[in-house]
């Protein structure tokens, strides 16, 4: 177990190596630092003396360790476009992306879960039919398109939602939350549903399969034979042990909300990380986009440690696998 | 049967014959892709009006609804942009643009996937380590991600002036690269079954140079996988330069693809004009569905464990 442990946490940190090795050269290669950061009217001499102070005259290995050495205390240097530390730009706009993705997936959960088990247990009715057919459009449209379409329903049709922004948000020590007053709260529902979709198609159709797989299996009939309520069997016994893996999938996924979140917030205006990378790709602001790489990368080998993790204390299998390994 | 599953000579038995005439949805599915090809092939010589002809253009015809609405123009059926712009012909010339792009960056991702699974399968050793670790790597990223960076990266080295002509081949860079690692995969895999395989042993013993061995014998046998991958993507493709294009990143209005017509659709959604941004949505929607559904027919008439 330990040396399982310990393999898994090796290759997360060489994943995580590999991509600070992308971000240093993104950040050393494209483009000359120093004519990023002075104004025309700098002299060469003072570019030099600039260059001499920055380390850039230093071997690249020196380099790309001091990039590191400063990833870890968390200082990505300055964004060109903001002229002010990327770490503090990420920083006030973590909460907005957090609380977004979060809320998404609290929806796509709290409504994937029960349809799934719906269109299991009523193959064929027509609101199963229905949901399917549905969840297979849901799946081709862009994540942009649903966007559009809800702003045009809710907010330009209706007029019964806000269609940009965060609302009014509280500050709790460094955080700040929309989820505490009523605009705000209005203002994360569009959002919200926009990113939160296609998970729930997702969850939705991989309940549905994982149910009807295990209601094949022998345990269930020995239940029905013990003639135990369908309601214990399909929910105590059941959907119970079609939950591991919907629980890993919905973990798993969690980078591409990450990565739909900047489709989302670009639509919303939402004040968040996203729209943060979205604008310094659009100004190649190679500091803010080398930051939200590495930041990215941390959290996606965190959660793919944690799982790799769960597993192996749920199933007792996967140890023995590698121990053998 | 002794015939090997999922070579190219499965893709015209006639099971698939079959299985396609068999099933309503995939014939209505193949139609619409082929229409919208076909469309948006002849765009030129079927679209009503050139959207790119500044003589054709006139403000005076600028905002109008369509032809079917109380003040619509029967001059133009879906109605006009910002700049009088015909909105029908301005969809076929960007679902051209569209389907080109997606087209090569499949073409592109398929080549370099195909390459680099049958070189990692059959060297194996350090080479493959090598290649499955990078794909590893680059698997931790959503594709949108990776596409947005190199976007970006090629951005800040071209400089903003060449932008306009460079945008088209810069997305068909993006997107190909940001989606090789899932063929790479899957033709490791075959290439580690065949390449143990009685005529490969063959066809090393009368002295056939690797490079022949892969790509004339190992190759056509894994192919069937491959084919299944790139209609699935195409439409994933097609997604992802309409998401660039709408994030602004992509095409430019100059030569707008599907996305860059939703995106400049999207500034008039407010005042309630929605036909600028909801016929080209609708147009996408409806494509890649379409081509989804393919993919989901083909990947079920290929698989030897479901027929």
């Amino acid at each position: 177990m330990l040396a399982f442990l310990v393999r898994r946490a090796l290759q997360a940190l060489l994943v995580l190596l590999v991509v600070a090795l992308i971000a240093f050269t993104l950040f050393r290669f494209v483009g000359d630092p120093i004519n990023q950061m002075v104004g025309l009217e700098t002299t060469a001499a003072e570019r030099a003396q600039l260059r001499e102070a920055l380390g850039l005259n230093d071997p690249v290995v020196v380099q790309f360790g001091r990039f590191v050495w400063h990833a870890l205390h968390l200082d990505f240097g300055v964004s060109y476009q903001f002229k002010q530390p990327v770490v503090a730009l990420i920083g006030e706009r973590l909460p907005a992306t957090i609380e977004l993705a979060f809320v998404s997936a609290l929806f796509a959960l709290l409504l994937g879960i029960p349809m799934g088990v719906h269109t299991a247990l009523n193959r064929g009715s027509w609101l199963s039919t229905l949901l399917l057919t549905v969840s297979l459009v849901g799946i081709s449209l862009p994540v942009f398109l649903t966007g559009i379409l809800l702003i045009f329903i809710f907010a330009v049709t209706l007029g019964v939602l806000p269609s940009f922004g965060r609302g009014e948000v509280v500050r709790v020590g460094f955080w700040t939350t929309g989820l505490l007053t009523a605009s705000g709260l209005r203002a994360i529902v569009l959002p919200a549903v926009t990113l939160g979709l296609f998970q729930l198609t997702l969850i939705m159709r991989l309940v549905r399969s994982e149910m009807l797989e295990v209601l094949r299996t022998d345990y269930i009939k020995f239940a029905r034979a013990r003639g135990l309520t369908d309601r214990a069997i399909n929910f105590g016994h059941a959907l119970k042990n079609t939950l591991v893996p919907v629980i890993t999938i919905v973990g798993l996924q969690l980078g591409s909300v990450i990565a739909f979140a900047i489709i989302t917030e670009t639509v919303f205006q939402w004040p968040g990380m996203g729209l943060l990378f979205l604008i310094a790709v659009q100004n190649a602001d190679i500091p803010v986009m080398a930051a939200y790489l590495l930041l990215v990368a941390a959290i996606f080998v965190t959660i793919n440690l944690i799982v790799d993790l769960l597993y192996a204390i749920i199933d007792p299998r996967i140890r023995v696998e590698a121990r053998s390994a | 049967m002794t015939r090997p599953a999922g070579g190219l000579a499965a893709l015209f038995d006639n099971d698939l014959v079959h299985s396609f005439l068999h099933s309503k949805v995939t014939m209505v599915a193949a139609l619409v892709t082929l229409a919208i090809v076909l469309a948006a092939a002849f765009a030129p010589w079927i679209a009503p009006h050139d959207p790119f002809d500044l003589r054709q253009l006139s403000l005076l015809d600028s905002h109008l609804p369509p032809a079917w609405a109380p003040d619509g123009d029967r001059r133009f059926l879906l109605g006009t942009d910002d700049q009088g712009r015909d909105v029908l012909s301005a969809i076929l010339y960007g679902a051209r643009i569209s389907l080109g792009v997606g087209g090569l960056s499949v073409a592109l991702a398929a080549a370099l996937g195909i390459v680099l699974g049958l070189v990692a399968g059959y060297a194996g050793g350090a080479v493959d380590s090598l290649i499955m670790r990078a794909a590893d790597v680059q698997l931790t990223f959503p594709a949108i991600l990776i596409a947005l960076l190199i976007d970006g990266t090629m951005r800040a080295l071209s400089g903003e002036a060449r932008n306009e002509e460079t945008a088209f081949w810069v997305l068909v860079l993006s997107i190909g690269l940001s989606s090789w690692v899932q063929y790479a995969r899957t033709v490791r895999g075959s290439t580690l079954v065949e390449k143990n395989k009685d005529y490969v042993l063959a066809a090393r013993l009368i002295g056939l140079s690797p490079t022949s061995i892969l790509f004339r014998h190992v190759l056509p046998n894994v192919m069937g996988p491959v084919l299944v991958i790139a209609t699935i993507n195409f439409g994933l493709a097609i997604i992802l330069e309409a998401t660039l294009s709408f994030l602004g990143v992509g095409l430019p209005p100059t030569q707008p693809s599907l996305g860059t017509l939703i995106s400049i659709g999207n500034k008039f959604l407010f005042a309630g004009e929605w036909w600028i941004a909801i016929f080209p949505g609708a147009t996408l929607a409806g494509l890649v569905l379409a081509i989804n559904l393919l993919g989901d027919w083909l990947r079920d008439a290929l698989n030897p464990k479901l027929r």
